[in-house]
């Protein structure tokens, strides 16, 4: 599904990956753990297009197309999903018309019909119980005043709702409590199919305690150092990232 | 990689075509003569011609004000022609005489004047440059006794009512453009509710530029008697010409007691082009008197276009019990720039007002919001709520606002509320990371950040304004 080779990526003329190789398969779900700065959440940015990250060598096939020459809307279009590490407010636009407006432009891109409100409305009503979510959040203007723990339930509502082919997840585990961390695992884990992928990005082993991944990656100075199991991630946790990095690649 | 938000594409100015037609122009300049001849041209009654002049000796002596938080060459008021009417154009007579061509004009505006293909539920007076050259429903409304017409046919058909409230909100004196205005001004609407009568249907005015070098002066008056309610709109566009036109109008209105009249407009006149070459400078005064007890008057407005807007939709707040709301968008984008806002002035007791102000700016557009709250001694228990927020989108624009405020009876509430925020990379990646386009995506932040005036208007005005809002955005991010 997703074939990333030599990728290096640069932001304001630093580099920060250095040379990504990694592939990921229908219905793999695959860890990208790391110190802070090894370039985990560049990585994520660069595979959604966002503008200031400049890549500047390797490539990035997505079920056979070059993913590099698209545009971020295309690229969602396609079936790829950004959980954003910081999902940003949008005052005045209901979450109700933010979720339906991106809900039909991908269905509008796969040739098929846009929902009207009253349909949309059904949908919302299994998947806000997927995120133990209430309907009130509906008619909220998109993110704003949400806790850290409602933005990150509201991405994975957004994934939810727009059933992406790869979806990436950044950081969603940071600033939550177990509670809330819970409720994102059982998310994920629910869209968990044959056909879809997804990519965890995340410091911590927490989270994949209740997403469990087939393959961890250990992310440190824009390369990977290790790959391994779902145990790796327990090895880490238990003798940290200088295990696999050396003191030196925390810095970077 | 990826595109940048300032790479979309600039979308053409639609409005910005021009109709071939013969013109009866009078010769560019301005001079008692000119007076004369414009209120000739109209068959005027002596009253109006004195009124005129009386206003022109009074605009002599004054100076252009340049308070406004505006930048432009020096206007030439001898180099403008002040009035150009469209041949054909008849004083009277049916929808189906008015010329092909200009209805053509209005079909391409979205504005269709032939009888059979009415916008339903909007009676439409059309103004091209000089003159109204048609207007809709005006028997339907008669049946309720609502005069709807153009200004000149007014001065024939009602000179009492138009003797009676000209000049009653917006004196001759008032300032330098309206009295420019009262000088020349060339037509316009004239619009009378009568006592206890609800206006069955949206009225609407469309002015239209068309001639070049010619300046539009037109002169709208509203007058809702006791316990009426009328909600009327106004829409604006002018052909794309590399050199810039003055637009100095002047609106009244004036609501009777337990009256009501709330005023739209969807403001898109030529704005220029990404130079700044060109466009219309629109500097306009509008204002009107709760006269009666419980009255009320509403402004909405949507600034899109206008090379430079000087505007300050007011409200004197006379009646005890009255209210007056201001509710307005202003966008500039590339070289524009508006120095607009409102005045809410209380004179009686337990009066209320209201003023939402949502400024955007894009591109090297500079936007200002002036506002005055003034509460004069004898107004116990006034109230007024101001929120003031300005959006920018890119960094080379700038947002400023000048709020005064000036209270003579201590039992007044005075609330203000201000923001500043910006429209983000981030704002914009995140929704085309669900799917949306870069324009989608600015016209969905730009239209939450402006909801609250929105919802003031009447549903398809809204949906337009939403639309131009995303055409004037085109372009401009970066």
């Amino acid at each position: 599904m997703l074939k990333i080779q030599g990728l290096r990526a640069t932001v304001s003329d630093k580099e920060i990956l250095k040379g990504i190789d990694l592939t990921v398969n229908a219905g793999e779900v695959h860890a990208v753990m790391g110190p802070n700065g090894s370039g985990k959440s560049t990585l994520a940015q660069v595979l959604a297009g966002h503008p200031a990250y400049t890549v500047t060598g390797g490539s990035v096939e997505f079920d056979g197309e070059d993913l590099l020459e698209m545009d971020p809307e295309v690229r969602a279009q396609k079936g790829v999903f950004l959980a954003f590490q910081y999902p940003v407010e949008i005052p005045g636009v209901s979450n109700a018309y933010f979720l339906r407006t991106a809900y039909n432009e991908i269905r509008k891109a796969r040739g098929e019909e846009e929902v009207d409100p009253m349909d949309f409305l059904d949908i919302m009503e299994q998947k806000l119980k997927m995120v133990e979510m209430n309907d009130v959040m509906l008619n909220r203007s998109v993110n704003t005043g949400f806790s850290g723990g409602e933005k990150k339930r509201n991405e994975i509502l957004q994934m939810a709702v727009l059933e992406p082919k790869l979806a990436i997840l950044d950081e969603t585990d940071s600033g939550l409590d177990i509670d809330a961390l819970r409720v994102v695992a059982n998310g994920v884990n629910a869209l968990r199919r044959p056909d879809r992928s997804t990519i965890v990005v995340t410091h911590y082993q927490r989270l994949l305690n209740y997403i469990v991944p087939d393959f961890v990656h250990v992310l440190a100075n824009g390369r990977i150092v290790k790959s391994g199991g779902k145990e790796l991630a327990l090895e880490l946790e238990a003798k940290g990232y200088d295990w696999v990095t050396g003191p030196q690649g925390a810095a970077a | 990689m990826g595109a940048s938000i300032d790479t979309l594409i600039n979308r053409e100015y639609q409005a910005g075509f021009v109709t071939d037609i013969e013109a009866d122009a009078i010769p560019r300049g301005l001079s008692e003569a000119t007076v004369r001849l414009i209120s000739s041209k109209k068959n005027e009654p002596e009253w109006l011609l004195e009124w005129r002049l009386k206003a022109f000796r009074r605009w002599q002596q004054m100076a252009e004000p340049h308070w406004a938080n505006v930048g432009y060459s020096k206007i030439d008021y001898q180099d403008i022609v002040y009035y150009s009417a469209p041949k054909s154009a008849k004083p009277l007579g049916s929808l189906d005489e008015v010329d092909p061509k200009i209805r053509e004009t209005y079909d391409k505006l979205g504005i269709p004047l032939h009888e059979q293909k009415l916008l339903a539920g909007v009676a439409v007076d059309a103004v091209f440059d000089s003159v109204s050259v048609g207007t809709t429903y005006k028997e339907e409304l008669a049946k309720h006794g609502i005069i709807f017409m153009s200004f000149g046919e007014a001065v024939r058909e009602h000179p009492e009512l138009v003797q009676k409230y000209l000049g009653s909100v917006v004196p001759y004196s008032d300032n330098f453009f309206a009295a420019l205005n009262a000088a020349v001004f060339s037509d316009g609407s004239f619009v009378y509710v009568p006592k206890g009568v609800r206006c069955p249907m949206e009225l609407s005015t469309y002015f239209r530029i068309n001639a070049a070098d010619t300046g539009q002066f037109e002169r709208t008056l509203i007058v809702a008697d006791e316990g009426a309610y009328v909600s009327y709109l106004e829409g604006c566009t002018a052909p794309k010409r590399s050199t810039n036109q003055l637009h100095a109008a002047v609106v009244e209105l004036v609501a009777l007691e337990d009256a009501s009249v709330k005023y739209s407009t969807v403001q898109n006149w030529y704005a220029g082009d990404e130079e700044g070459k060109g466009g219309i400078y629109n500097f306009v005064t509008k204002r009107g008197k709760c006269a009666g007890a419980r009255s009320k008057i509403s402004w909405t407005q949507v600034e899109t276009g206008s090379a430079i807007t000087w505007k300050y939709p007011s409200v004197i707040l006379q009646g005890d019990d009255s209210t007056g709301e201001f509710y307005s968008v202003a966008v500039v984008n590339n070289h524009q720039q508006a120095d607009t806002g409102t005045k809410m002035i209380h004179m009686g007791r337990n009066t209320k007002s209201t003023i939402v102000s949502k400024g955007i700016s894009a591109g090297k557009g500079n936007n200002s919001y002036r506002g005055l709250v003034k509460v004069l001694p004898k107004a116990e228990n006034a109230r007024n709520y101001t929120q003031c927020d300005s959006m920018l989108v890119g960094n080379r624009c700038g947002a400023h606002t000048f709020p005064y405020i000036e209270v003579g009876n201590n039992t007044a509430t005075i609330e203000h509320e201000a923001s500043t925020s910006k429209i983000g990379e981030d704002q914009i990646f995140y929704l085309k990371q669900r799917g949306m386009s870069a324009e989608q995506a600015v016209s969905m932040i730009v239209s939450g950040f402006c909801k609250e005036v929105f919802k003031e208007l009447p549903m398809e005005f809204a949906l337009e304004a939403q639309q131009l809002l995303g055409i004037t955005l085109e372009g401009s991010v970066g």
